[in-house]
């Protein structure tokens, strides 16, 4: 354990860029956490008298069209895209995994419906697919969650696939078997741990993509409904009113959600260093 | 490499070659959100962008006056008829009748003469393909083709049948259009007698406008008829409408100078718009319109008229006028002056926010705590429905009542109005012809048309509205408006917020826009200076 | 012949790929809330009115009886009519198809112009601080929302500096597009010799070429610095740098030729991810493309559009992936050789 830990540390100082992305990731989470407790305004409560102000020392982000406070509906909205982007990514991470560590695995059958659900799904544009997918079931957080989930899919099944593929000759997995574990057995627990590390690596990717694709999703009117404060649907919102010059409406979210999406890129690389060296790109 | 860049350098910093100056100020360039989806007025489902070509590409008989307002600005005059077509017209001395004279030296794009055969065909047209001209027709008493009869070459004469005195006004709407019938009965077949498929596409007009391109979902061109003889020849020689999707582009377009005109913005915009200077901003009431907070009055918990109170005393009406239309309307909360039945006759709206007996009134209805419901609105319409619907249900909350927001989208929203079982939700209805009654008739009969989005019944209402349709005095036409609207304010089914205002905005140098009920441009009276 | 096999083997393999996107574009599609019999039977309709234009659009069959008659459709190139630009489905496609192509192609080839670079300058100097700023501005770029970049690009360079051109799309106002040759502006206007026209296409599309652009660099970039790692540090490289050969030399011609392989690969990804980008770019940019007419028809419940435009861009992807297979085949003796 010392050792993982040294690696850790040594892979960490190495590279400082990880570091400040991991100690991001930290504030994020206790925002999301603590956010609507130090938030100094109601962010639901509208005050039109001071619709559209600038950062003042009372609204330090400004205000938007109907007079709430900006910074407020920031820092709660982190719980809430925290919390899209993470079952997002859990759900698919879990059904993909599964699904292709299965095809992989057993190969046959099985994985031949995977693969094949699997290459329908990557045949569409992604984002047309969630579109699609949240008109259809309809405009709530749960099928934004379920149409990212879905998008993603295929990356953790192929992975898993490959990698439970060339795992299911190895010598350990022989071993298992003859120790009388059944096929299932030997394949969650032994195979399925040994695919997860280069899918971890995916996983913090796809927290930033799945931010985006709920903004992307609001900014056409199929994302979360109002007036919930999250990054993507205040960008949307803001975004006609950058022209009339009230810049802030939409740049401090805007801002925040770069942020959050760039912090887990860095992380998702900090991640490979730490668990794949081999495979640093 | 470096060759190669260098020359990419000068290509994008080389500047296109300026315009001449004379195509400039005679040509119109105007950008909107979305087009025309039909050249053809008379077609399925012909959204609203299709009624501008249409009003530009092709003549009506008649059109009406206009007149200036004290401000400077112009509008229609809705109570005079002027010659467009016909450039003249004879009611029967038994009043059965109405006989319209062709102007001899009008034609069509394609040369042919205008003739009272075309007339006939145009009406029989609209008022036989169904759906919405057809409907509009009959707004008007225009319903069956026996109707019209064909005099002579340059003789139309339209039978009424009944007295009805939006008959006349009828005929000069956007609907009734004199289309080219020899040129479009070429293309008619066995299964599509009325050349529906080949109209949708082009232009069988005789109007100011002809139609030089159209690519849908990006911009139609139209080049001046030189041999247009209905009015005097626009000063306008090309319009190009072009689509530009974001409403901050248009904005950005137009300050920069780089487009002439646009209608649909923000409120926000316009307002800040007309404050900067440096476009002119042009606003109109919409005439018979106004902006509202509907009720289901059919199903509870809405059927409950105290609750209906009730939400009438908790709406922030002063709050939604400034969130919502930056104050681009007329409130008619509290506004004596303003009424429900505008440039008619006065009925003040009683309707403020008093939160002291809403407590009361909900007591008295059965829901001392409250209930949970759904408030939809138009997600097309957006920049002024979500402001809106926030605080609608913020101060909802106030009285007990929560409810969830949903956002509709546009196409699935007159399918929403149709099934009419939303409890609660925010609309607007604007009527072309400037009566209370046609008002009354669309949103408030028992003949349940799709505007009665309240689902209100109530004979004593019919009686009133009936009567009032085809009452030519006038002292008796008040008492029965005066009537229907006491009672609309009475039972409350929709809540009135404020009356739009249609805003333009516009170079400096585009002069002679004019206000129509519509709210469509008319290129023919604009002109750059 | 082999590669004639390669083909034909990866094109048997997309068929039931196609068939599962024909199946489930038909669901969503109508899975879709919305009724566009009541959207289209205008504002004053009446139950009856809306039934007979139900039944004028083929709805009131059943669902297995709509798919058939779809796939009938299909098999004969009638993708069916818009409801809201009134054309068929198939030439409202092809018309807006070249200007999306020449768009992302734009859009990829910028981004390949700085990613590239970009990429071998890292792999060059690993662990500098060139890498990790490469690292930190290509990962930037990836992490705005497309929209918000496009939006701030137009309100930056067109409103407040006045460097970009409105944006109206793919020509100003005053220009008419050129005699349609190949559909791409760029392309017709040099083929017409009208070098002003060629100006004014260009500059329309520098603006939404870049926030195209910005979104390919991080993947790209990252591709090439671990391919670059991974073949800089092989044994033929450092037998040319022993053989006394210029490190530029050994840089470009054989580094980089080989490192490429990788980076085509991803091309393909990075193409078909920013068709899908397309969508929300034309709509700040109003570009006539393909994305912004889907995305009008679902937003009208326009079913025949947004089916239509799916199918075309699996169809298109699964061509690229074929044509990269085999040009991947070509450059790579040993792929040939395993199939």
């Amino acid at each position: 354990m010392s050792q993982a830990l040294r690696h850790a540390r040594y892979v960490v100082t190495e590279n400082p860029v990880t570091l400040a992305a991991f100690a991001l990731f930290s504030g994020f989470v206790l925002l999301a956490v603590v956010g609507p407790w130090v938030a100094p305004f109601d962010p639901l409560l509208s005050d039109t008298a001071r619709a559209l102000q600038p950062p003042t020392w009372r609204h330090w982000l400004g205000t938007d069209q109907i007079g709430r406070d900006i910074l407020s509906r920031i820092l709660v909205a982190t719980r809430l895209d925290l919390v899209i982007a993470l079952a997002a990514v859990a759900i698919s991470f879990g059904l993909g995994s599964l699904a292709g560590a299965c095809a992989g695995f057993f190969g046959g059958w099985t994985d031949r419906i995977v693969t094949r659900v699997v290459d329908t799904i990557m045949a569409f544009p992604l984002f047309v697919l969630a579109m699609g997918i949240v008109a259809a079931l309809g405009n709530t957080l749960a099928n934004v969650v379920i149409a990212t989930a879905i998008i993603n899919l295929p990356f953790y099944a192929r992975m898993a696939r490959a990698e439970a593929h060339v795992r299911r000759a190895a010598g350990f997995v022989e071993a298992a078997r003859l120790a009388g574990n059944g096929p299932g057995r030997v394949l969650v627990m032994h195979v399925f741990p040994n695919c997860l590390p280069p899918m971890m690596v995916q996983a913090s990717l796809n927290l930033g993509w799945a931010i985006l694709n709920a903004a992307g999703l609001s900014f056409i009117g199929l994302g979360v409904r109002p007036p919930t404060p999250e990054w993507g649907i205040m960008v949307a919102e803001g975004a006609a009113f950058i022209v009339s010059g009230e810049w802030w409406i939409a740049l401090f979210p805007g801002l925040t959600l770069m942020l959050a999406v760039f912090c887990f890129n860095l992380l998702g690389d900090g991640l490979r260093d730490l668990i794949d060296p081999r495979g640093r790109t | 490499m470096r060759h190669w860049l260098a020359t990419l350098a000068l290509v994008l910093l080389a500047v296109p070659g300026a315009v001449s100056a004379q195509t400039r100020t005679e040509t119109l360039l105007v950008v909107t959100e979305s087009g025309p989806n039909s050249m053809d007025i008379h077609g399925v489902g012909a959204n609203r962008p299709s009624y501008q070509a249409s009003w530009n590409l092709y003549d009506r008989l008649l059109t009406y006056g206009v007149k200036t307002l004290p401000d400077g600005s112009r509008m229609y005059d809705y109570s005079v008829l002027k010659p467009e077509l016909a450039e003249s017209w004879q009611v029967a001395a038994d009043g059965a009748s109405v006989t319209f004279k062709l102007r001899r030296d009008a034609k069509f794009h394609d040369g042919a003469p205008v003739t009272a055969r075309d007339v006939k065909w145009s009406f029989d047209r609209a008022v036989t393909v169904g759906g919405f001209p057809t409907f509009q027709m009959k707004a008007g008493s225009l319903e069956n083709p026996d109707q019209f009869e064909v005099v002579d070459d340059y003789t139309f004469r339209v039978k009424f049948v009944r007295k009805d005195k939006l008959t006349m006004p009828d005929v000069a709407v956007p609907v009734p259009v004199v289309i080219n019938s020899t040129l479009a009965k070429k293309s008619a077949t066995a299964s599509d007698p009325w050349a529906m498929e080949w109209l949708k596409n082009n232009d069988a007009g005789g109007g100011a406008y002809k139609l030089e391109s159209w690519k849908p979902g990006q911009e139609t061109i139209y080049v001046r008829f030189d041999d247009w003889k209905s009015g005097p020849l626009p000063k306008i020689k090309r319009v190009l409408v072009r689509e530009v999707p974001s409403a901050g582009n248009r904005r950005a377009l137009l300050e920069r100078g780089d487009a002439d005109i646009s209608f649909d913005l923000p409120p926000k915009d316009f307002a800040e718009m007309g404050k900067a200077g440096k476009v002119a901003v042009v606003s109109h009431p919409v005439e018979n319109a106004f902006a509202y907070v509907g009720m289901n009055v059919k199903n509870p918990p809405f059927s409950n008229p105290k609750v209906r109170l009730a939400v009438a005393s908790a709406l922030p009406y002063d709050k939604i006028f400034s969130a919502a239309v930056f104050g681009r309307g007329v409130l008619l909360q509290g506004n004596p002056i303003a009424s429900l039945t505008f440039g008619h006759d006065l009925v003040p709206t009683p309707f403020k926010t008093d939160l002291s007996k809403t407590k009361a009134l909900m007591a008295e209805a059965g829901f001392p705590g409250g209930f949970a419901t759904t408030l939809s609105f138009d997600q097309g319409f957006a920049t002024t429905n979500e402001p809106a619907a926030v605080l609608v249900q913020e101060s909802l909350a106030q009285i007990g009542i929560r409810t969830t927001i949903q956002k509709i989208p546009g196409a699935n929203w007159r399918n929403m109005l149709l099934k009419k079982e939303m409890p609660i939700f925010l609309n607007a209805f604007g009527g072309w012809l400037n009566y209370p009654e046609y008002f009354f008739f669309w949103n408030f009969h028992g003949q349940n048309a799709v505007f009665n989005t309240s689902s209100y019944q109530n004979p004593e209402m019919d009686k009133l509205i009936d009567a009032a349709r085809f009452e030519s005095d006038r002292a008796k036409y008040t008492e029965l408006v005066r009537g229907f609207a006491k009672l609309m304010v009475a039972d409350v089914p929709r809540i009135p917020l404020y009356q739009p205002l249609l805003d333009v905005a516009m170079q400096k140098n585009v002069k002679g826009y004019q206000y129509w009920f519509h709210r469509q441009l008319d290129y023919r009276q604009i002109a750059k200076e | 012949m082999v590669l004639a096999r390669l083909a034909g083997r990866r094109l048997a393999l997309a068929v039931p790929a196609l068939a599962g996107v024909v199946v489930v574009t038909f669901l969503l599609n109508r899975a879709l809330p919305g009724d566009p019999a009541a959207f289209f039977a205008g504002p004053a309709a009446t139950q009856q009115a809306i039934h007979e234009i139900r039944v004028k659009l083929g709805l009131d069959r059943t669902l297995p009886e709509q798919f058939l008659l779809y796939v009938r459709d299909l098999a004969r190139g009638d993708l069916g009519k818009s409801l809201t630009t009134g054309q068929p489905v198939i030439a409202d496609l092809l018309t807006r198809l070249p200007a999306s192509l020449e768009l992302t192609l734009c859009g990829l080839a910028l981004a390949l112009a700085v990613a590239l670079p970009l990429g071998v300058l890292a792999a060059v100097r690993p662990g500098s601080w060139i890498d990790h700023a490469a690292r930190v501005t290509t990962t930037a770029g990836v992490s705005l929302p497309i929209f918000f970049t496009g939006l701030l690009l137009v309100y930056v360079f067109y409103y407040l500096l006045g460097w970009a051109p409105a944006p109206l799309g793919r020509l100003d106002a005053f220009s008419s597009p050129p005699v349609a040759r190949t559909g791409f502006y760029l392309a017709d206007s040099l083929l017409a010799r009208d070098s002003a026209l060629f100006r004014a296409a260009l500059r329309q599309l520098v603006l939404p070429a870049l926030t195209l652009g910005l979104f390919a660099m991080a993947p790209i970039a990252r591709m090439t610095r671990a391919a670059m790692l991974g073949v800089l540090g092989s044994d033929f490289v450092r037998t040319a740098r022993a053989m006394g050969l210029a490190p530029r030399t050994v840089l470009l011609t054989y580094a980089l030729r080989n490192a490429l392989l990788p980076v085509v690969t991803l091309l393909g990804m990075v193409f078909s991810f920013l068709l899908g980008a397309n969508v929300l770019v034309e709509k700040v940019f109003a570009w006539p493309g393909i994305g912004s007419y889907a995305l009008e028809a679902l937003i009208a419940s326009d079913y025949a559009p947004v089916q239509g435009f799916v199918l075309m861009m699996a169809s298109i992807y699964v061509v690229l992936n074929l044509t990269i297979d085999v040009l991947y085949g070509l450059i790579d003796a040993r792929v040939r050789i395993e199939a």
